[in-house]
């Protein structure tokens, strides 16, 4: 990130007023508010008597990567087709730059792009004839080899729509959201079902979006991808916000304890090991875990106790616990 | 780029991809061609009744089949396709877009019309050269008339219809078992005089036999009591349109029916 932006995210239900949370700035205070290109507060989605979305409130700066995290039916899906303006909200407020998207009009679209969660181009056209038909949508668009050369479709330019593999499509399709030049592109799960390498090459593809300024809502299932990618996290459970962040603070992750883990030498007990500042917890089989807040004495201990018993403990890791493992505790908590 | 611009933007596009679907292909031009061949050559030089006065043969099959041909274009052509684009969120993608509604229900119509005028006119071709069909520069030109109204009512209906199919799979069987037994009632397969009257009256107020009515007036205005232009059938095909149009409005639905 270039600067701090006047990002700020609070977790769901009844924050009232712009204070800012730990991890992003408050510089501006509520003056910044004007450069957030999306605003949520009190969002609430109700399908009958079920309501999938129960009061999630969003900031979203321009120029950031924002990504929504959450199991199936926490609500993303409902929460991005309603800033999109493809659905229409049952509570709160929602400003999509500067307009609500429930009733914005033409002008407004052209200044959204939408990557959806299923592609579908026109299957009788080629993937450049798509492009110019979407392009002829927009009062400034790109040039059409410009849009196939960001997304790496230049070669299947010729090619029908129809004859494309899945991967190829979901990047027509991000093409196809692209061409009007929008400010603000929506990406719903962009690399589901893609293998590594593809999503890797997705992931060079959204980045370079943002080093053209573009602001990016993602959705998505792959902490990988949004720890990669994102400079804002919010994680939704049961259609609520259970935590925000940036992906190295998010869900206290900054301020974790780290866990140390090794497997013990052959001939080895726990009962071998030196006196250490933390209490050793026996994990699966012969493998230790020691969890405590500063693991710098306990790995001095260790390492020292392993040397001078000629003790190799190539599997040593410490680590704070990883985004997965934060989304887990936290979403499991939430069901 | 303004309004007219862009619906030629959308039909250029609309129908490069009916030119390149094979079913399209079959299902609006080769169709009514075999049957009219089949047809006309199974009376070959004979005449029916129609309209209170003898015609030829071609010049009864030639407007029916005719009919029959701007239907397959404009109503089920085009509802299995839609049905088809918004099930694969197809339409929902272009929503995403600036592009206003109007614009791509004009692309589609606009695409209908086209066809439908291209298929009309091979028909008459075939008529003319082979079976000896009258035609009139004044003939040409009402049927063209009627072909345009014709395709954009059945267009209209083809949006209003959509609402009721759920799946592109049951689209085709759904709309081809609604239109065969309305065919026949409508004299487009048998000769309307072995038709009994009360059946071509409940014909007369559905759309088709309007169409084929208004189609052969043009070709021989005697089954029209002179008329060439036939404007009571014209407006009751009109009508359905019209509906089509206030319901299409109301109950489209861009987005895909298993995830709404």
């Amino acid at each position: 990130m270039p600067e701090p932006v006047g990002s700020v995210i609070r977790p769901g239900g009844g924050a009232d007023s712009a204070r800012p949370v730990p991890g992003a700035l408050g510089g501006g205070g509520p003056a910044t508010r004007q450069d957030d290109v999306i605003t949520v507060r009190g969002l609430r989605m109700s399908y009958g008597h079920y309501e999938a979305v129960r009061g999630i409130d969003l900031d979203v700066a321009r120029g950031e990567v924002f990504a929504c995290l959450g199991p199936n039916g926490a609500g993303k899906t409902s929460t991005v087709e309603i800033l999109e303006g493809f659905r229409q909200r049952t509570g709160g407020e929602v400003q999509v730059l500067g307009a609500d998207p429930a009733h914005a009009g033409g002008a407004w679209r052209a200044r959204v792009g939408v990557v959806l969660q299923e592609s579908a181009p026109e299957a009788w056209l080629t993937v450049r004839e798509c492009l110019s038909m979407y392009a002829g949508y927009y009062p400034r668009p790109l040039p059409v080899d410009r849009a196939l050369d960001l997304v790496g479709l230049t070669g299947k330019a010729g090619d029908r729509c129809d004859r494309l593999s899945g991967g190829q499509l979901r990047r027509l399709d991000m093409a196809l959201a692209l061409i009007g030049d929008p400010e603000l592109v929506f990406l719903d799960e962009p690399t589901t079902g893609f293998d590594p390498s593809a999503r890797h090459a997705a992931w060079e593809v959204i980045a370079g979006l943002r080093e053209l300024g573009k602001t990016i809502f993602l959705t998505t299932h792959y902490m990988e991808e949004a720890e990669t990618l994102a400079d804002q996290i919010v994680i939704i459970a049961a259609g609520r916000v259970v935590a925000s962040g940036t992906p190295a603070t998010i869900g206290g992750r900054a301020s974790d304890a780290s866990t140390i883990s090794f497997t013990l030498p052959d001939g080895v007990t726990a009962a071998d090991l030196p006196a250490l500042p933390a209490p050793v917890t026996d994990g699966r089989g012969r493998t230790v875990e020691i969890v405590h807040h500063e693991p710098v004495p306990v790995l001095h201990a260790l390492t020292t106790w392993a040397l001078a018993h000629g003790y190799r403990l190539s599997d040593i890791t410490a680590h704070r616990p990883t985004l997965e493992e934060i989304y887990l505790r936290l979403t499991e908590e939430h069901q | 780029m303004s309004a007219l611009s862009l619906v030629s933007h959308q039909a250029r596009y609309d129908l490069r991809a009916f030119r390149r679907n094979t079913r399209a292909r079959i299902f609006t031009l080769a169709v009514p061609v075999v049957l009219l061949l089949i047809l006309v050559a199974l009376f070959r030089s004979g005449t029916v009744k129609s309209g209170g006065v003898t015609v030829k043969i071609a010049a009864y099959y030639v407007p029916h089949i005719a009919a029959m041909a701007i239907v397959g274009a404009g109503l089920i052509n085009l509802l299995i396709t839609l049905v088809a684009k918004r099930e694969s969120g197809s339409l929902k993608r272009r929503r995403a877009t600036p592009v206003p509604a109007w614009v791509l229900i004009a692309g589609d119509a606009a695409t209908s019309i086209v066809s439908s005028l291209v298929i009309v006119l091979v028909l008459v071709a075939i008529g003319s050269l082979g079976f000896g069909l009258t035609v009139t520069g004044a003939a040409i030109g009402v049927a063209a008339v009627e072909t345009v109204i014709g395709a954009a009512a059945f267009c209209c209906l083809a949006y209003a219809l959509s609402g009721l199919v759920g799946n592109a799979e049951s689209a085709g069987p759904m709309v081809q078992l609604s239109t065969l037994p309305v065919y026949f009632i409508s004299g487009i397969y048998i000769p309307d005089n072995v038709l009994p009257h009360w059946l071509l009256d409940v014909a007369s107020v559905l759309p088709v036999r309007p169409l084929a009515v208004a189609l052969q007036a043009a070709f021989v205005p005697a089954t029209n009591g002179g008329q060439r232009f036939a404007l009571v059938p014209v407006l009751v095909v009109l009508a359905w349109g019209a509906a089509g149009l206030i319901i299409a409005v109301r109950k489209f639905s861009w987005v895909p029916r298993r995830s709404s």
